[in-house]
């Protein structure tokens, strides 16, 4: 028996830092965001359960008020003015919605728990990776689950029919869009975050956002000073997205929806990665 | 001191947090191959030095170079040639102790067949082959604090940086773990260690510093520090509590030194039995008489007037 | 036992394992309770009475602007009809919540049972104090999501109160068999999440809440009937609405009735089984 520890492959330095990362503080970008994604799927794979029931939230919301109170609504007026089937019309704002739920309870959550609680990050930060690379990682991970879920749904939405024109395709990579955004703007949140108590703040943003950003009914519900308020809430410009998509109804204007995504997206990973610095780095 | 092909060299080193200087000051040079000891009490600014040195935590002022290279542009490729032992295990709790190795390599950039084998080894290393697939929660602290070490070791450092490696386990475990530490510094690692335990100290290191305070209050090997700042021998005697200090005047004049504690008067003499008899002669009548050999931690009351334990 | 030793002869409180009455005893595991929300109570706000009511208004509102009243809302306006419902579904909910994690921390994590475990009260009367208090929060959300509902005009009359204790029972008859099988868990609880997703969630969402049970499938029908859900929301909608018939009404609570009682057993079992080695 060997006791002694051999010395053998000496590890790669790490990549120098490619131009557009080099207006960032030095020290916080390894460009080896991959090796602690695969942390995640390591430590995921004993908890499939958990991954898997995130994939029928969505799915039960379809059938119980798509298809079972869909029967006794009918039809009602789709994004381009037509009629259409009341499961087809929640079917792309539940799909929007799920984006949103998936990336804001990994990003908050979960990396709450690996911060603050199991000091994940505290020993990643002891080798070449930086806060960067953390948020790369954990926004990437987000990305992938939340990726894997709304290509599944789509799939039943595609089974029940529900998709009606090929700009349908581009479903897929609008909510990974919105996943981002949420994943980032979230991450932000969560390095904010001091006790679990305050995650009832982000129930408190998500599940008003969620019930109230005409995912189960048309926006002229509301009256107009309310009807604004809406307008501005990002899960409202996902649901929109997601809808003109599914059922053709595309125009120039949804670029805005894109634009309204890219600029939290930016944001929230420029917070999170400038938050984790001063966090981790102290 | 060989300032020229030192590992890590630092002068006039600060750190701040907020308004409080933790760190005030400090200057040290480490050599290749070198076991470097920073001794002394909790809250003397060992920790924020290590995590300077360790390059996790930004220097808020003076000069510091490790493997010749500056923390503040190079982190990631200093600490890709780091090994850190932080003072609380922070495992992957939601990994087995083989992905805890593997998962951790991988940082690294190391391949995922040198992982592997790298595992393996140091699993054995670290005497923890039989729970490769347990999950870390349920390993003992012993475990728990050998798998780190094992952990810092995968990148097959040429520096390991360990934070109160033995700081709340048991005897035995201490033991064990400074067996292992013994044989890297055999193979060559050059080993930094903090620590508040003089014994730790005089197993691990061939040269330290006694911190205080934020500031280096002396370096030096333990026995030259022991030398320099103690007698050959230490004269305890116990005294009922309360009533020590009607006995000092007596004691001064049978030691170089007389220190004064709370339970009993410590006399330092090079012959520790001769003043024993003295002190007898003199009319003392302590409840015990102790002679000892000079430990660091003499040391390190003479040089701040407290201990280092509490 | 002889106990001639003199040490021992002091007068020690009575060591029989029975110092207090039932009542008593149960009354000090909720004065424990107490102390703690009356610190903490904010956070339970949120989510046992904002939701319901956000709840409330988005899909009895929102949703229902989309159905003219009829049969099948029993020809109430859809606010109406949904509003005992999701009195009882955001009671099992809490139920639920209060049932899993904060049972299986006072093991694990706070390990506050143990604590309690190591006074003269017997781990059956601590399971009884830890359902007492879930029932007391039960009504107290109950009573606060009635407010809120009457002020927004989806109450008819006062019977409903009546629904109210019709909800706890549902919310007991859940909580009581999820007790008793979070005081088995070792592990970190990873089955709770799969408890939420894939009976809670389905539950709300198919056992009646939003459409009659007879909108479903046939074949899936006799699923919804064996959720307590089900018959809370027969129950609470029935005497809401003054519909309730005698039989179906006997039925629903000896239903209702029977999983609480198993509940307990089980729970007050699974309590000593774990603190008493």
């Amino acid at each position: 028996m060997t006791t002694d520890v051999p010395t053998r492959e000496v590890p790669p330095p790490p990549p120098s830092r490619g131009t557009v990362l080099r207006i960032l503080p030095p020290g916080l970008y390894a460009g080896r965001a991959s090796a602690l994604l695969e942390r995640a799927f390591v430590a995921n794979r004993r908890a499939w359960l958990a991954l898997l029931s995130g994939f029928f939230e969505p799915l039960f919301y379809l059938l119980s008020l798509g298809v079972g109170f869909g029967a006794l609504v009918g039809q009602v007026v789709g994004p381009g003015g037509e009629p259409i089937d009341y499961a087809a019309f929640i079917a792309p704002g539940l799909l929007a919605a799920s984006a949103m739920n998936g990336a804001v309870y990994d990003a908050t959550f979960n990396i709450f728990f690996k911060l603050r609680h199991a000091k994940l990050y505290d020993a990643v930060l002891a080798t070449p990776l930086g806060p960067l690379d953390v948020a790369i990682a954990e926004i990437s991970w987000a990305l992938l689950r939340g990726g894997a879920y709304a290509t599944g749904f789509l799939a039943v939405m595609f089974g029940m029919g529900l998709l009606t024109s090929p700009w349908a395709l581009l479903a897929l990579p609008a909510a990974l869009l919105v996943s981002l955004a949420f994943a980032a703007v979230g991450m932000a949140c969560t390095t904010f975050i001091r006790s679990t108590q305050d995650f009832d703040f982000v129930q408190l943003a998500i599940l008003p956002m969620f019930l109230f950003s005409t995912t189960f009914y048309p926006i002229d519900v509301y009256p107009g000073g309310l009807r604004v308020l809406i307008e501005c809430l990002p899960l409202y410009h996902g649901v929109e997205l997601m809808r003109a998509l599914s059922t053709g109804a595309v125009h120039w204007g949804l670029l805005g929806h894109v634009a309204y995504f890219l600029v939290m997206a930016a944001v929230g990973l420029w917070v999170a990665t400038r938050r984790l610095g001063t966090l981790l780095l102290r | 001191m060989a300032t020229a092909g030192s590992l890590i060299h630092a002068r006039g080193l600060v750190k701040r947090f907020g308004s409080f200087e933790a760190v005030r000051g400090v200057d040290v040079d480490i050599a290749p191959g070198e076991s470097f000891g920073f001794l002394g009490p909790n809250g003397a600014g060992k920790s924020s030095t290590m995590r300077m040195v360790s390059c996790l935590s930004p220097r808020s002022g003076g000069e510091l170079r490790v493997l010749g290279m500056d923390p503040d542009t190079d982190g990631p490729r200093i600490r890709a040639r780091l090994g850190v032992v932080p003072q609380q295990d922070n495992l992957d709790v939601e990994l087995t102790v083989r992905e805890n190795l593997q998962v951790y390599g991988r940082y690294f950039g190391l391949s995922r067949a040198a992982v592997r084998e790298r595992a393996g080894e140091l699993m054995e290393f670290a005497q923890l082959t039989d729970r490769a697939d347990a999950k870390v929660e349920p390993l003992s602290g012993g475990m728990k604090r050998r798998l780190t070490i094992a952990r810092a070791l995968v990148n097959d450092p040429e520096v390991l940086l360990l934070d109160e490696p033995t700081t709340g386990l048991d005897p035995q475990a201490r033991h064990v773990l400074w067996d292992r530490l013994f044989r890297l510094k055999q193979q060559g690692v050059t080993l930094i260690v903090t620590t508040h335990y003089m014994d730790e100290a005089e197993q691990l290191c061939d040269r330290l510093v006694v911190m205080d305070g934020g500031r280096i209050a002396a370096e030096g090997s333990p026995s030259e520090l022991i030398r320099r700042y103690s007698t050959r021998e230490v004269l305890e005697l116990r005294f009922p509590f309360g009533r020590v200090a009607d006995h000092t005047e007596v004691a001064a004049r049978l030691a170089e030194r007389v220190e004064v504690l709370p339970d009993r008067l410590l006399l330092y003499t090079d012959n520790g039995d001769a003043a024993l008899a003295a002190a007898h002669e003199a009319g003392l009548r302590p409840v015990s008489g102790l002679v000892r050999r000079s430990t660091l931690e003499d040391v390190f009351l003479r040089l701040t007037g407290r201990s280092l334990v509490d | 036992m002889t106990t001639n030793d003199a040490a021992t002869t002091r007068t020690a409180p009575a060591a029989t394992g029975r110092s207090g009455s039932l009542f008593a005893e149960v009354g000090r595991v909720l004065e424990g309770h107490w102390v703690w929300y009356r610190l903490n109570w904010r956070a339970t706000v949120i989510s046992s009475v904002l939701m319901p009511a956000l709840y409330l208004i988005a899909m009895g509102i929102g949703m229902g602007s989309l159905v003219e009243p009829g049969e099948f809302t029993q020809g109430h306006d859809y606010l109406v009809y949904l509003a005992p419902a999701v009195l009882v579904v955001s009671l099992v909910q809490t139920a639920a919540g209060e049932s899993t994690y904060p049972v299986l921390s006072g093991f694990k994590w706070q390990r506050n049972y143990l604590a309690v475990a190591a006074t003269p009260i017997s781990p059956a009367r601590l399971a009884l104090g830890e359902l007492t208090w879930i029932a007391l929060r039960l009504l107290f959300s109950g009573l606060v999501y009635l407010l809120i509902a009457a002020l927004l005009g989806a109450l008819l009359n006062p019977m409903v109160l009546v629904s109210l204790l019709a909800a706890v029972l549902t919310g007991m008859a859940f909580a009581a068999p999820v007790v008793a099988y979070s005081a088995t868990v070792q592990g970190e609880g990873a089955g709770f999440n799969a408890l939420f997703r894939f009976v809670v969630m389905p539950m709300v969402l198919f056992a009646g809440t939003f459409y009659p049970v007879s909108q479903l499938p046939e074949v899936v029908q006799p699923v919804a009937w064996i959720t307590p859900l089900w018959h809370g929301t027969e129950l609470a909608r029935g005497l809401a609405f003054g519909t309730l018939e005698a039989l179906p009404a006997l039925l629903h609570l000896s239903y209702l009735l029977a999983l609480a009682g198993v509940g307990t057993v089980l729970a007050c079992r699974h309590f000593h089984k774990r603190l008493v080695v």
